[in-house]
Formats: C-alpha cells, sequence, structure tokens
C-alpha cells in the first residue's frame, strides 16, 4: 500500500516538475511547482517526517509560491525573447541531469560510500513526535547556528525594507494619527450672525434666483 | 447498556481504521455543508433584525413555526440549475479549477479539528502547523478566479486579496505562536487540555490581546466585512469572482461560509477551551451542565460566528491603505510585545498553565 502511494507520488512528482520547465505558461509553470511541492510534501508524509512535510507546505506553497505567482502574474514575458538561444545551453543542462542521475544511481548501488540506501528508515514507536525532537534539539544543541540563522535573516528583513524605504518629495500621504487627534476646532468654524425675515426676502423680486 | 447497543459497539470495533475515519468524515462533511447552507440564512436574519427587517421569510415552515427555514434549499437549487458561463479568452482549465481550490482547504482542516473529548479525525502530533499551511493554500483559489476570468476587476481584487492574506497570516501565526507557547504543545486537542480548570484557566484571558488580534486577523483571512476590499461591491463590482456563475459561483460562497466556521471554531478552540464546559469547577463535577463535550464547542463557535455578521451590519468598509496599516504597524507590534511579556509570564511562573 505505501510503495503504491509512493509510486504513485513520485509520478505525479516527475510530471509536475517537468511541467514546470515545458509548460509554455509562466503562470501554468509557477502551478505545476506548487504541484511539485505539494507531492514532495505527500512524499515525506510517507517517510514518517510530517514536521518537514508540513512546514515545506506552509513555507514554499503557502508563502514563497504566492509571491512568485503574484509578480509571475503582473509580469508581461514574451516567452519567444526568453527562449531566443536556449538550445544553445543545452549540453549544459545535459550534464548537470547526468550529473544528478549518476549521484542518485552511485548512492544506490554503490555502499562502499557509506550510504546504505536499499534499506529504509527503521520505524518509529507511535508516541515519538517529529516536531518535538527537532525542536529538542533545534534550541538546546544547535542554539547558537540558529540564532545566527535568525540574525541573518532580521538583517535581510532590515536590508530589504532600507533599500526600498525613501523619502520621495511631492508624495501626498495621510499621516493617520493625525487625522484621529482631529478636534472640531480645527474643522468647523462657527460664526454668529442675525437671522434674517424671510418675507423681507420674498418683498425683493419674485422669480429671483 | 442493552444487548443491540453493545453488539453494535463491537462490529464498529471490528471495522478496519480506514473505514471508521471515512464514516466520520462524511458525517463532518456532511454536517459542514448543512451547517453552510443554515448559516447563509441565519446571516440575511441576524442582518434583517439589526436593520430592523424580517429577513427571508416566504419559503417553507414547519407548522407555522420559523418561516424562510427552506430559503437555502432554494437558493441552491437556483444556483444548481443556473448556466456557468466561462468568458471568452478565460484560462479555461485554472477558470474551473479555481473555485475547487478555494473550498478544499476550508473543508480539509476539520481533519484535525477536536470535536469532543474523545472525537478527532485525524490526531495530528502537528495540528497547529497543519492549520496554519492549509488555511494559506486558501489564497490560491482566489488568485487563480481572479488571473484566469480575464477581467480586470477580478484581477485588481484577487491582487487586493493575496497581499491582505499574506499580511494578515503573519499576525495571525504570531497569534498562535502564544497559545503554543501558553500550551506547550501544537496538538489542539491538547491546546484545549491544557485549558481544563475552568473559565480562570483559558487563554482568553491570559493571551487577551493575542485573542484580540487572532479575531481581526480571522475576519481578514475570510475576507469578510469590514475587510471584504477583495470584492468591493461599490469599487470593483464583485472582486475576484465577478466572472462566476451558477453552481461556479456557489462553490465561492459556500468556501467562504465554511471558512467562517472554521475561524470561528478554530477561536474556540485556541483561547475558550473548545470542548470544555464554562461551569466547570463551579459546578459539582457530576452536574451535566459541568461536563465537558461537543455542544459547548457548538455554542463557542455559534457566538463568534454570528459575531461575523454582527461586524459585517455594523462597519464600514476599510480602505485598503488603511487595512495594510492595521495589520503590519498594529496588529503584528501587539503580537510581539505580548510574546515577550507571555514569556516573562511563563518565566516566573504567573498565569495557569504549569511551566515545561
Amino acid at each position: 500500500m505505501v510503495q503504491l502511494l509512493f509510486y504513485g507520488f513520485s509520478l505525479l512528482l516527475v510530471l509536475a516538475a517537468l511541467g514546470v520547465i515545458v509548460t509554455r505558461n509562466p503562470v501554468h509553470s509557477a502551478l505545476c511547482l506548487v504541484l511539485a511541492f505539494f507531492t514532495s510534501a505527500a512524499l515525506w508524509l510517507l517517510i514518517e517526517a510530517e514536521f518537514l512535510a508540513i512546514v515545506l507546505v506552509l513555507v514554499y506553497v503557502g508563502a514563497v509560491m504566492v509571491l512568485f505567482l503574484f509578480v509571475v502574474m503582473m509580469l508581461d514575458i514574451n516567452v519567444e525573447q526568453l527562449r531566443e538561444g536556449f538550445t544553445r545551453y543545452a549540453w549544459a543542462g545535459w550534464l548537470v541531469a547526468f550529473l544528478v542521475i549518476a549521484q542518485i544511481v552511485g548512492v544506490y548501488w554503490f555502499k562502499g560510500l557509506g550510504v546504505d540506501a536499499t534499506v529504509g528508515a527503521a520505524p518509529l514507536p507511535a508516541n515519538y513526535s517529529n516536531t518535538r525532537a527537532l525542536g529538542e534539539v533545534l534550541y538546546t544543541q544547535y542554539v547558537y547556528p540558529f540564532e545566527l540563522a535568525a540574525m541573518l535573516l532580521l538583517v535581510a528583513i532590515v536590508a530589504a525594507i532600507a533599500l526600498t524605504m525613501r523619502r520621495r518629495p511631492g508624495l501626498k500621504a495621510q499621516d493617520v494619527a493625525k487625522q484621529v487627534a482631529v478636534r472640531r476646532e480645527d474643522r468647523v468654524r462657527m460664526i454668529k450672525m442675525p437671522a434674517e425675515r424671510r418675507d423681507a426676502d420674498r418683498a425683493g423680486g419674485e422669480g429671483a434666483p | 447498556m442493552d444487548l443491540i447497543e453493545r453488539n453494535a459497539l463491537a462490529l464498529w470495533a471490528t471495522l478496519p481504521s480506514y473505514l471508521r475515519s471515512t464514516f466520520w468524515i462524511l458525517v463532518v462533511t456532511v454536517a459542514l455543508i448543512l451547517s453552510v447552507a443554515f448559516t447563509t440564512l441565519w446571516e440575511r436574519k441576524v442582518i434583517g433584525w439589526i436593520q430592523l427587517r424580517k429577513g427571508p421569510n416566504r419559503v417553507g415552515s414547519i407548522f407555522g413555526l420559523l418561516p424562510g427555514i427552506f430559503q437555502p434549499f432554494a437558493d441552491v437549487i437556483k444556483l444548481l440549475v443556473k448556466e456557468v458561463v466561462v468568458p471568452t479568452r478565460a484560462n479555461k482549465v485554472l477558470f474551473r479549477i479555481a473555485p475547487m481550490v478555494t473550498l478544499v482547504p476550508a473543508f480539509a482542516i476539520w481533519a484535525v479539528m477536536p470535536l469532543d473529548p474523545s472525537l478527532v479525525i485525524a490526531d495530528v502530533d502537528a495540528g497547529l502547523l497543519y492549520v496554519l499551511s492549509l488555511t494559506s493554500v486558501g489564497v490560491y483559489g482566489v488568485i487563480l478566479a481572479g488571473w484566469a476570468s480575464n477581467s480586470k476587476y477580478a484581477f485588481l481584487g484577487s491582487m487586493r486579496s493575496a497581499a491582505q492574506i499574506v499580511a494578515y497570516e503573519i499576525a495571525m501565526g504570531f497569534a498562535l505562536v502564544g497559545v503554543v507557547m501558553a500550551a506547550g504543545t501544537l496538538n489542539l486537542g491538547d491546546i484545549v487540555r491544557a485549558q481544563a480548570g475552568g473559565v480562570g484557566h483559558w487563554f482568553l484571558i491570559w493571551l487577551f490581546p493575542l485573542f484580540v488580534v487572532y479575531l481581526i486577523a480571522g475576519v481578514a483571512e475570510t475576507n469578510r466585512a469590514p475587510f471584504d476590499v477583495a470584492e468591493g461591491e461599490s469599487e470593483i463590482v464583485a472582486g475576484f469572482h465577478v466572472e462566476y456563475s451558477g453552481i461556479a459561483f456557489a462553490l465561492f460562497f459556500l468556501a467562504e461560509y465554511a471558512n467562517m466556521i472554521l475561524i470561528s471554531a478554530l477561536t474556540a478552540v485556541f483561547f475558550l477551551g473548545g470542548w470544555l464546559s464554562p461551569f466547570e469547577g463551579l459546578l459539582a463535577a457530576d452536574n451535566p451542565l459541568a461536563k465537558p463535550g461537543f455542544h459547548w464547542l457548538f455554542v463557542k463557535l455559534f457566538f463568534f460566528l454570528t459575531c461575523f455578521m454582527w461586524y459585517r451590519a455594523t462597519f464600514p468598509r476599510y480602505r485598503y491603505d488603511q487595512i495594510m496599516r492595521l495589520g503590519w504597524k498594529v496588529l503584528i507590534p501587539v503580537t510581539l510585545v505580548w510574546i515577550a511579556v507571555e514569556a516573562l509570564m511563563v518565566h516566573f511562573g504567573v498565569g495557569p498553565w504549569s511551566t515545561p
């Protein structure tokens, strides 16, 4: 049963990955990538790595790909122009593909490399929590690298904001705090004036505007 | 327990687990679809009463009581028999997939919802992460609908919606970080159990700012008034689903209401102790009112659901830049401050939760 699921998801994953590079429409490509992420998450679920699977969906599908799709939809891409000289670099692509396949086959066939890929991971006890185990290691043994990575991300956020935020002259922005703090005296001026009689007005002339 | 009931239970236990979970999935799905149908009626009724009208009261009644009770079925039949118009030059495939992509996550999240002390379809350890990741998938339906329709208004609506959901998801996630810190677990059932011991132990009291943030972000996530700029009738016709008709439109409608019910249920689970009784600890333990059960979850859910309608009838729509300001500059700082406060509370042992 698990094997059947594995082959089903693997087939879907390979097809989705192919779809990313062969579809003509960039939006379709991005959606194929979303499908590829989903199926790899399903594959990770099969090997009981539920934390990684859920985080893959949360981070890549939920956040990264939404922004990606956002950008791809807004762009007016001329595919023809992009595809020019596509075959010129084909040999590099083939080389990379060959290397990747060689690596996979190598890990599988030559056990002398130190990795035995023919035996699966040992089944975990029923009450084993992947998430808890990861958290415990991450916040004790690897707490400094973790904090460093967090700092790096913070710096990246600050840098991204600093790069795009600049004072633009002539920009009509609203100060919401000022709007909220406004009082009646700032906006309305009360003027005292004597009341006028209506019939005196009418005596002036009928039909006047 | 009499003989028939015992035999039935024995038979039930012999069924393979996938058949049993399939049964519960069917029960929850059918119940959810029916709830969505009657939520639409309830919304029209509530808004009617707020505006001093009667609301729908023509279609059907049960012996003269509950006039208008069959209104949802009339609506569904009307939408089913209408033609689904696919605009020329729309992306045919994506146009048809988009409503389903919106609907599926709204239903799939119920798999980890603790409905009862013993009833949850999938008792997932990382349940809260599952909830977060699936809520973020829902935005795809909106984006795809807007893009595939090949219409300016639909595209504008989906752009607005995407930016809004991305912004409010962060505040929502931070609010849930506070819940996780207090509960010490990501399992939804255990989060409810961590609030056991009476109203004073509910996270509502100790995490009140996070509760408010979560509620506001929840309304924004579902694209409901006052955050319904994605639809904005007066500005962009009907937003992302302007080109949809018939049952395709009904699916968007279904998804919106399913999401409303979902956010209400999640708020109850995270902050109001889910299926726990509010009288726990106040009344004797064998008092029926003090017993936990699905009915308490239902009462809390129903309250928040009605609040959604109340907001819609009360507040004018936010302006787009003000929505962004509220999300980024108000809600996120509030959650950050309160998480720091909470860390201090956990450290010094203030609050009902046990320090891990």
